[in-house]
């Protein structure tokens, strides 16, 4: 099955990258490692290589750039009128679903690591101290390895509304509702709280350790992305993608 | 003979409405069956049974000897497939979609390479191998997408509606290369199509199909005979009811009707005209020319289609 995988993941990425290749494309790539690779690292500056919150940040971005393909995994074929007749070739549910998935994970993640590089870049251009800062090595572990798994949930997520949706943008607009949600709700959520029970809040997660918030940050991604994905292969049915 | 399909009460529902109809029959391995019906007739439908894509609601079907219900996958590996839509991906160039089938059926690369070569040049459009689909015309896509249905030599080719929305000189070119390429690599052919003259002109074998039900089986001579004999066509002047009446009257004209200043004279069966000619001459007729032909398989597919309105009324 994984020479299978592959055909699809090398058929997704041939579309993507002939579509960043348009200028909307590249406009949109412009603006990823514009804001996500200069300007958040120029606002934080040296923060932005050693405070948890950038580890926030690299969990949510793949989410955020993987839904823009993800959302036309099979919406997208759909709309198209490409699909019927990939299910009708000899390729397994598996196969498709699984190299759709890997089309979004290496896309996600693909731009999110020279984010990372383009940042450490940003912030020791501006605040040069005669020696490279690094990133601190937890951040730099964590932001690496939860980011592929925020792609891969965002992929499994994108699969899924994408299978029913009767559009990209239909699906991408349901994206774009879960995403705002992971943004905003921890956001906001915490700024309601009142001052004292805040206060309690933020010396907690100031006393946890690093590692082993990345660790249990991993473990909700992969359990959420392995619950989406036997989800999503339940509701894989050629009869219905045709009929829907 | 080896049977490439056969289908046996094969019936599918959707909500309101039957599909397919109780559909029963065999195509040889090695012909181009043409599945003719009008729009909504239950073709598509019946080709996505066959791959497997749906479930029937009853009865059963078997392609290349697989059951379309348990081995669906052993079918879509062995089949090629040109659906309603030609299923091109735009955005990718023609080359790139024939190596995305051609990896998906597991060519290898070199054979995969010579084989995109090889049904590009024979179509016409190797030169053109390098551009997006998406800026191509109608015609061109459709030949593609035929090309991309025979890249694995399949020996079961599906082809729904091929020339449909094409215009006239591109479908004619298309259905010269699918005939050309059909001869050459001896596959089974099971094309859909309203279009008679298409099905006259590549089909060895035809069934008619309407509202789900199949209304005929054979050949097209076989049709012809089975919904009526071989026709003369006379023109000239004077075909006064005398004329008429005594071509009606002898045992070999099945019936007389005037178009025009033509006369058609169906017949029982093939037979020498020239007593008739002579009958009309001595009753008073002037006759300029004599055409001896056969009822086009349109006229065929309008009667059988009447046939079925009348059995539909009769039965209420």
């Amino acid at each position: 099955m994984m020479a299978d995988v592959m055909t699809v993941l090398w058929k997704e990425l041939k579309e993507i990258l002939e579509f960043s290749g348009a200028r909307s494309g590249w406009l949109r790539l412009a603006l990823w490692f514009g804001v996500f690779g200069i300007f958040l690292p120029l606002q934080m500056q040296e923060e932005w290589l050693s405070s948890p919150i950038v580890l926030y940040n690299w969990s949510w971005f793949p989410l955020f750039v993987v839904s823009s393909v993800a959302a036309g995994a099979f919406a997208g074929e759909r709309e198209r009128h490409t699909l019927e007749t990939l299910l009708a070739s000899r390729l397994s549910d598996r196969a498709i679903l699984f190299g759709k998935i890997a089309a979004g994970v290496v896309y996600g993640w693909g731009l999110t690591l020279p984010s990372i590089l383009l940042g450490l870049v940003t912030v020791n251009v501006v605040r040069w101290q005669g020696t490279i800062q690094w990133y601190r090595p937890e951040i730099a572990v964590g932001g690496v390895v939860l980011s592929l798994v925020a792609a891969l949930l965002g992929s499994v997520l994108g699969a899924f509304a994408s299978l029913r949706a009767s559009t990209a943008r239909q699906a991408q607009q349901t994206l774009s509702l879960i995403n705002m949600l992971v943004l905003f709700v921890p956001l906001f959520g915490l700024q309601a709280l009142p001052a004292e029970l805040k206060e309690q809040v933020w010396s907690a997660l100031a006393g946890l350790d690093l590692t082993r918030v990345v660790l249990i940050a991993l473990a909700v991604l992969v359990a959420l992305s392995v619950a989406l994905l036997a989800a999503t292969l339940a509701r894989f049915r050629r009869a219905r993608l045709i009929l829907d | 003979m080896e049977i490439a399909l056969r289908t046996e009460s094969l019936t599918r529902d959707f909500a309101n409405v039957r599909a397919v109809d109780a559909l029963t029959l065999e195509i040889p391995r090695g012909v181009v069956f043409g599945f003719l019906g009008p729009n909504g007739a239950g073709k598509t439908t019946t080709i996505r049974l066959l791959l497997g894509l749906l479930e029937p609601t009853a009865g059963r079907a078997e392609v290349l000897g697989y059951d379309t219900r348990t081995q669906a996958d052993a079918i879509r590996a062995q089949t090629g497939a040109l659906l309603e839509h030609n299923g091109l991906y735009e955005r990718l160039t023609a080359e790139d979609n024939l190596e995305f089938y051609g990896r998906i059926a597991r060519l290898p690369a070199a054979e995969r390479q010579a084989r995109i070569r090889e049904l590009l040049t024979h179509l016409g459009v190797w030169e053109r191998r390098k551009e997006l689909v998406g800026t191509w015309s109608r015609g061109m896509k459709q030949k593609l997408a035929v090309a991309r249905a025979l890249l694995h030599r399949p020996p079961l080719i599906f082809l729904d509606e091929p020339t449909a929305g094409l215009d006239p000189v591109a479908a004619a070119a298309l259905r010269d290369d699918i005939a050309a390429l059909v001869a050459r690599e001896g596959a089974t052919v099971f094309l859909t199509t309203h279009n008679l003259a298409e099905a006259e002109k590549l089909c060895a074998l035809v069934g008619v199909i309407r509202q789900g039900r199949l209304l005929a089986l054979g050949s097209p001579d076989t049709l012809r005979v089975r919904t009526g004999g071989p026709q003369v066509e006379v023109v000239g002047r004077g075909f006064t009811e005398t004329v008429l009446a005594r071509l009606r009257a002898r045992p070999e004209v099945a019936s007389v009707a005037t178009q025009n200043s033509h006369l058609i004279i169906t017949l029982q069966a093939p037979v020498e005209t020239a007593p008739l000619i002579s009958l009309m001459v001595n009753a008073g007729a002037e006759i300029e020319e004599v055409r001896k032909g056969k009822e086009s398989l349109e006229e065929v597919f309008l009667t059988l289609v009447g046939e079925e309105d009348e059995r539909m009324k009769a039965e209420g």
